[in-house]
């Protein structure tokens, strides 16, 4: 089908984005990859589209030892070959379809906020933040705060971005020192959203112990996060029993691709899977 | 409200009105009869509408017109050279017998024609990821696959 009739907006630089946003209930057009599909199938019809494609200064991304900050148009695949941060780029690999990540952008599939995405999951995962702006009509000017992942994801297809906030850039932190990260996931056919997906960083410390965080995409209304916690000594942890916890910290949802017992099994072999490869990644980085 | 814009489509500037809500797989084929695009799904997950936007390929159903304005289009009937003479990819996926109903093949070419661009020797596993994202409802893919490879050697041939 064809997208129905909006407004279109499109302003050329971030001021008259977000005063735009503040004046009209608009929804903010970047890669389109997910909201034009939606529009074509006519389960969105927004009034007013604000495409930010022309907006400068979006487009970068910035790299310090604290992590990867991923600009509002930075597109999947120019982050993906960037290759700055391991967890990131092997995420990246797992969404959609080169072509569609030619056009895609990272911050887009954070707001779209699909609980079966993967980039979600990689933020909840490193504890990262969403830098939201808008405008302040009293003050004349731009005002900006920044959202951790944990307040960011609010529930499915909904983020905390309020209508006149635009998300200009999102943190990626590093991964501390001797950490190992994997992301694995099952889905139907390659490039589908996954039926379910577990990532998982693993840390091991100066003196051998392992901590592990893992965050779980498609069990969920937003990515699941668990904290293990202190799993004593890396070479001896128990993954098996993590894994345990990680599944039965989800609560999947049955749908015509899989039932919620079929998940949740999934879960804890990927939970498993993920943690195990981490850790040898972890160990490895070490040198233990 | 219509809207003015310019797209360089195969080389040439071409000013088109169009509604916001066009989509370029729309404005390419209504607006600007380039019909060699074909639409199959309309929400990105057949491939048929993929074009070269800047080079890359992209969905064409997934962008509008709009937005693109200014911009560089490449669709399958730019990628013969200007003598008539078909591109490598284009006489592989001929020989290979890379197609029956023809009907993904733009995509597939388009797409094809990028994935060489980048990685002039690509692995099967490099093929299959390249292509995944493109449909095919006859070949089963094996002569597509054949295609690249044979594309590949026929561009390391010519240049």
């Amino acid at each position: 089908m064809k997208p129905p009739p909006f407004e279109y907006h499109a302003p050329r630089d971030l001021g008259a984005a977000l005063r735009t946003l503040a004046e009209v209930d608009g929804k903010v057009l970047a890669g389109g990859q997910s909201l034009i599909p939606m529009l074509n199938m006519r389960l969105a019809a927004p009034a007013h589209l604000v495409d930010i494609n022309r907006v400068g200064g979006l487009g970068a991304s910035e790299v310090t030892p604290e992590g990867v900050r991923v600009g509002a148009l930075a597109r999947h695949a120019e982050v993906e070959r960037a290759a700055a941060h391991p967890l990131l780029t092997r995420a990246l690999k797992l969404v959609a379809h080169p072509v569609i990540r030619n056009r895609g952008t990272v911050v887009g599939s954070l707001v779209h906020a699909d609980p079966a995405a993967e980039l979600p999951a990689v933020l909840a995962v490193l504890g990262g933040s969403v830098r939201a702006a808008r405008w302040d009509t009293a003050g004349g000017g731009p005002v900006l705060r920044e959202v951790p992942a944990e307040e960011f994801f609010v529930g499915p297809m909904e983020s905390a971005l309020g209508p006149d906030e635009l998300a200009v850039s999102a943190f990626f932190p590093a991964l501390p020192e001797g950490s190992g990260a994997a992301f694995e996931e099952v889905s139907r056919r390659h490039g589908d959203y996954a039926l379910a997906g577990v990532c998982a960083v693993v840390t091991v410390g100066a003196d051998g112990a392992a901590r592990a965080r893992a965050a779980c995409v498609g069990v969920g209304a937003g990515p699941v996060v668990v904290d293990l916690g202190e799993l004593g000594p890396v070479r001896r942890a128990g993954w098996k029993a993590a894994a345990a916890l990680v599944r039965e910290a989800t609560d999947p949802e049955e749908d015509i691709h899989a039932t919620a017992a079929y998940r949740r099994h999934l879960v804890g072999v990927l939970a498993e899977r993920a943690l195990r490869n981490a850790a040898r990644e972890g160990a490895a980085a070490r040198g233990a | 409200m219509e809207h003015e814009i310019t797209l360089v489509v195969n080389g040439t500037a071409r000013r088109v009105r169009v509604p916001a809500r066009r989509l370029l797989s729309d404005c390419l084929r209504h607006d600007l009869g380039l019909t060699g695009t074909h639409v199959g799904c309309e929400h990105g997950v057949c491939g048929c509408c993929t074009v070269l936007l800047e080079g890359r390929p992209v969905r064409s159903c997934l962008t509008f017109a709009v937005t693109v304005d200014g911009a560089e289009i490449t669709t399958v009937e730019g990628l013969a050279g200007s003598d008539g003479r078909l591109s490598a990819v284009q006489r592989a996926f001929a020989e290979c017998h890379g197609l029956q109903c023809g009907f993904c093949t733009p995509g597939f070419l388009c797409t094809v024609t990028a994935l060489l661009a980048d990685n002039p020797v690509p692995t099967d596993d490099e093929v299959i990821e390249g292509i995944s994202g493109n449909l095919c409802r006859c070949t089963g893919y094996q002569n597509i696959v054949k295609a690249v490879h044979r594309a590949a050697e026929l561009r390391a041939e010519e240049t």
